[in-house]
Parts: structure tokens; sequence; C-alpha cells
């Protein structure tokens, strides 16, 4: 008796895990299905979930005729550049606050943490006008740049570089080891697991960053994806055969990075949930 | 001695000039900027920027759009912070059974969509929503109900927006509560059922006020994410229909970056920063207060 309850309980909690489970991917198989379905067959109605002519004409006339490999090669070459500057500099940074010993190092810190408070959109416009002077709207730099400092990674590299033992670093030292050689060679290769993970989290960031782009790449070469299908969508409302098309472009390979590295991703989160 | 400050120093010059040249310094200019008239004009020549004291912050008061954006932004977060938080931590205590079967499975599937672009995904969503082609109404027809316009319509624009908010940041925050639910001692509850205390005593009297430190982070980041809404409105509806979608950020990009009005819209960044810091400064003291009791 007690045991049948329990199973029935259990049937209804996948019931109801199934259904949202359901609800959430649904949006991305219509995504796919729509992004091979001439202009025709997208307004049949009632929808048939498997197109039954499939064509690639979207994705032609997205490569072909309003070259998206444009933005696809920017895209990668920003958010590539940001995740393994932004590694660097921040375990950099992250090393310093955790294992040595200067005056104001603690205040220093939690001015630091303090800056997770500003919304991006605070420091937008001086940066704009930063880079307007100095002519690097519409740059590799200008994309760059301003996202490599983080108060967040630096904050999480220390978290997990303060596990370190010191005497590991300290024996080095005896041995005559150089700091650059013990940070380059200790340090990071056991920061690995971290890096790994704040490395995914800056790749989908920037990957999918958006009104930063917006605003500096107003240039059509300079369009990163989001950009990109931001246009598409203004430009070609009605044809949703061609936005789907773009979509898939913009959220397959991110999904593809995620179904990887997954594990890392719900480690990160779980990490900066409970220490954030 | 001075060798041993060189050396930290060193390898905290990188991160500590950008932060100061990107986040710091514009801080201070971004207030300085909100106290002048600059504009498009001024963007040639800075110079032509003059000093106009509060005078931005005085036409604010009395903008009916600003205001408007300000009650949008108040309504999203509103509904959509609330929902967002039970809906997730729901969820996560569905998934946290102890006799699931792939529960990973799970947890990957309801994760996805929050990894994925914003923008891209509100062209999705804008065809899942399509009053007359899309899979929601068609849904909804099956059961019987005319689904409404969606994005056209003043009544259902917000509600779909967060809708689609809602369901994108789902399994975010699942996971935090998850993670957030196995620190919970399991003899706590094991103890509870001796004492005949059933599932809903148990939600309420153990789990709920032992989550409170992970549903303070979830709800503090949450907000504030949630007040900084922007991409799904610029993409769906441009702020309509009838500004009823208009948000505080969408209203200072477009003051900043389509008129270039870049001193007024440093003001409204500027009142965005401060209902940030003031609610997260309520938050913290209702959670003061309510760990007392």
């Amino acid at each position: 008796m007690k045991e049948q309850q329990i199973l029935w309980k259990l049937i209804a909690v996948y019931l109801v895990l199934v259904i949202g489970l359901i609800a959430m991917i649904a949006p991305f198989l219509w995504m796919l299905s729509t992004s091979f379905k001439s202009t025709k067959a997208i307004f049949r109605f009632p929808p048939d979930w498997i197109p039954a002519q499939p064509t690639l004409a979207h994705y032609q006339k997205l490569f072909e005729t309003l070259d998206f490999l444009t933005p696809f090669k920017n895209t990668v070459i920003v958010a590539v550049s940001i995740t393994f500057l932004s590694l660097l500099i921040c375990s950099m940074a992250g090393y310093a606050f955790a294992k040595f010993r200067f005056p104001g190092r603690d205040k220093l810190f939690i001015g630091l943490l303090g800056t997770l408070m500003v919304p991006g959109q605070i420091t937008m416009i001086p940066v704009f006008l930063l880079l307007n002077k100095l002519r690097l709207l519409n740059s590799y730099p200008g994309l760059i740049l301003p996202g490599l400092a983080s108060a967040f990674s630096i904050f999480f590299m220390r978290q997990f570089i303060r596990t370190i033992p010191d005497e590991l670093l300290e024996a080095a030292r005896i041995d005559g080891a150089s700091e650059r050689y013990i940070f380059f060679k200790i340090v990071l290769p056991l920061c690995k697991p971290a890096l790994a993970t704040l490395g995914i989290f800056n790749f989908t960031g920037s990957w999918n960053s958006f009104l930063w782009p917006l605003i500096i790449a107003s240039s059509e070469k300079m369009y990163t994806l989001p950009v990109a299908i931001a246009n598409l969508g203004g430009q070609y409302q009605t044809d949703y055969g061609l936005q789907m098309a773009g979509a898939v472009v913009v959220i397959v390979p991110i999904i593809i990075v995620f179904l990887f590295a997954q594990r890392y991703f719900i480690k990160g989160i779980t990490l900066s949930g409970l220490k954030g | 001695m001075k060798r041993s400050l060189l050396i930290p120093l060193g390898f905290l010059a990188p991160a500590l000039t950008l932060i100061l040249v990107f986040m710091v310094l514009p801080l201070v200019v971004s207030f300085y900027l909100s106290l002048t008239n600059f504009n498009v004009a001024a963007l040639l020549d800075y110079s032509l920027a003059d000093f106009i004291g509060l005078a931005n912050y005085q036409r604010l008061l009395r903008d009916e759009l600003f205001w408007q954006a300000f009650w949008n932004t108040g309504y999203f977060v509103l509904i959509g912070v609330p929902s967002a938080l039970v809906l997730s931590l729901l969820l996560a205590i569905l998934l946290n059974q102890a006799r699931l079967f792939g529960k990973n499975f799970f947890k990957v599937g309801y994760y996805l969509p929050s990894i994925t672009t914003t923008v891209a995904i509100a062209v999705v969503w804008r065809w899942v929503l399509n009053p007359r082609y899309g899979i929601l109404n068609w849904l909804l027809g099956i059961v019987g109900i005319a689904g409404p316009n969606w994005f056209g319509d003043p009544e259902w624009a917000m509600p779909a927006i967060i809708l689609l908010v809602v369901w994108k940041g789902l399994g975010y925050n699942m996971v935090i509560f998850l993670a957030g639910l196995q620190n919970i001692p399991g003899h706590l509850y094991e103890a509870a059922q001796l004492d005949g205390a059933g599932r809903v005593k148990q939600l309420i009297y153990i789990t709920i006020p032992l989550l409170r430190p992970t549903s303070f982070f979830v709800s503090v980041m949450t907000m504030i994410g949630y007040l900084q809404l922007f991409a799904e409105p610029y993409m769906l509806t441009d702020g309509g229909p009838l500004n009823a979608t208009l948000s505080i950020v969408l209203y200072m990009y477009r003051h900043g970056f389509k008129f270039f009005n870049l001193g007024y819209a440093s003001a409204l960044a500027y009142v965005l920063f401060a209902i940030i810091f003031i609610v997260t400064l309520l938050q913290m003291k209702f959670r003061d207060k309510e760990i007392q009791y």
C-alpha cells in the first residue's frame, strides 16, 4: 500500500518534469524545424513539426546574400580573445590577492567587489566617448578591451588559488624559481578546473553579449552575431524562415559548447551561487 | 622589502588598469555627464557640452515617458521576480527527490535556455507567439482558448515578455536552489517525519527557512538583472505597443544612442543605479529582520 503510494507520487513528479522539459525544449525544435521549411510551408496551419520538403534556402540566403560569415567570424574572434585574455589577467590579479601581503590589500579587494553592484549601463556612455576619441569604435580592441577585467572573475580565481598550499610556492622559491615561473608553471596548471569553468562562463557571456556590440559595432563589417540577428529581425520581420535560420546559427554553437562542458557550467553556477 | 611590493603589483597591474579605465573613471565621468547637456553636436567636439547642474534630473521628474518606463519596469520586476523564484524553487524541489532517475538529463534540459543568446531567443519567441501561426496559440486553440495577440496587444505584451524571461532563466536559478537544497542535512527531514510532519509542513518549516541564504542571493541577483531589462523589448516590441513595454534601459538607450542625448541618458543611468542600490539595501535590511525571528 505504502509502496504503491510512493510509486504514484514518483509518476506524478515525472509527469510534471517531462511536461516542463517539453516546454523548455519545444521552442528550439520549432526553430530548427521552421528554418528548414519553405516559406510556403511555414504558414501552413496547423503546423507540422517535421518539414515535408526540407530546404536549405534560408541558410543559403543567410550566408550567400547576407554574408553571415562575417559576423560569425567577428563573434568567434571577440569571444575567444576575451575568454583567454580575461583568464590570464584575472588569474594574475586573483593570485596577487590570494598569495601576497601588501598594504591596503583587503580594502582594495572590498572596493573591487563593490564594482559588482555597478550596472553596465552606467559606464557605457563614458567608455563609448573614450573609444570614440581613441578612434576605436568599430574595431576589435573596442569590442574586447572593456570586457576583459571583471571583479567576479578575479574573486573566483582568488578563492580557488587560496586553496593552493603556501608551502608548495615557498619550496619553489627556495629552489630559485622566478615569480613568473611559479605563476605559469605551478599556479596556473593547478587552477585548470577553475579556469575551465570560468573560461566557459566568459565564452558564453561574450558570445551572447548584445548591448555593448550594438553600441560599438555600428558598421556592418564589425557586427557580431547578436547584432546581426537583431538587424535581420528588423529588416526581414515577416521572413520567419530566414530569422529562424539566423537564430540557429547563433544558438547551435553555444548549445554544442554547453553539452560538452555542462558539468563545468553546473559546478560554476553552484560555486558562484553559494559563495558570491 | 620593496621587491615584495613590486611583485604583487606587477600581477595586479593589468586588471587594475583596465578596471580603473573602464569602470571606476567612467563611473565618475558618467555622473559629471549627467550634469551637462552633452548632445549630438558635442559628439564631434566634446568641449561643446555645458554644465547645467541638476537640470537633467529635474527634466526627468517631469518626463512622462520616463515614468512610464519606471512603472513598466516595476511591473515587470514585481511579477517576474516572484514567478521566477517560485517556479525555479518548485522545480528544484521536484528534482531533489531521492529516487529520481535521470536527474542530470533534466538538469541539462532545463538549463539549456539560459545559456542561449537572448536576442536569438527573442526572435524564436516572436515566432512561437505569432498570433496566427505560432505554436502557443495553436496549443491554446486545441484546448479551446483563443490566444491573445501577444506582442501586438498593450495588455499582453508585458506578460509575454515576462513569460519569455522567466522561461529563459528558470534553469539557472533551479541549479542554484538545488545546490542549496543539497546542503540541508537529511536528518532534519527524518526527524520531522518521525514527528508526523507532512510534505507541506516540511517545506514551510525546514526547506524554506534553511534555504534563506540561497533565496536571498537568487532574489537579489534576479532583481538586479530584471531591473536592467533591455534586449527583449528592444527586439520584440521596441517598447510598444503604446509604450507598454518601454523599460528604463531601453529608454536610456534611445536617448543615448539613437538621439545621442548623452547627458540626459547619463542621468537616466544614474537613476537606474540608484534604484538598484536602494532595492539591494532594502533586501539586505529585510533579510536581517527575517533572520531574527
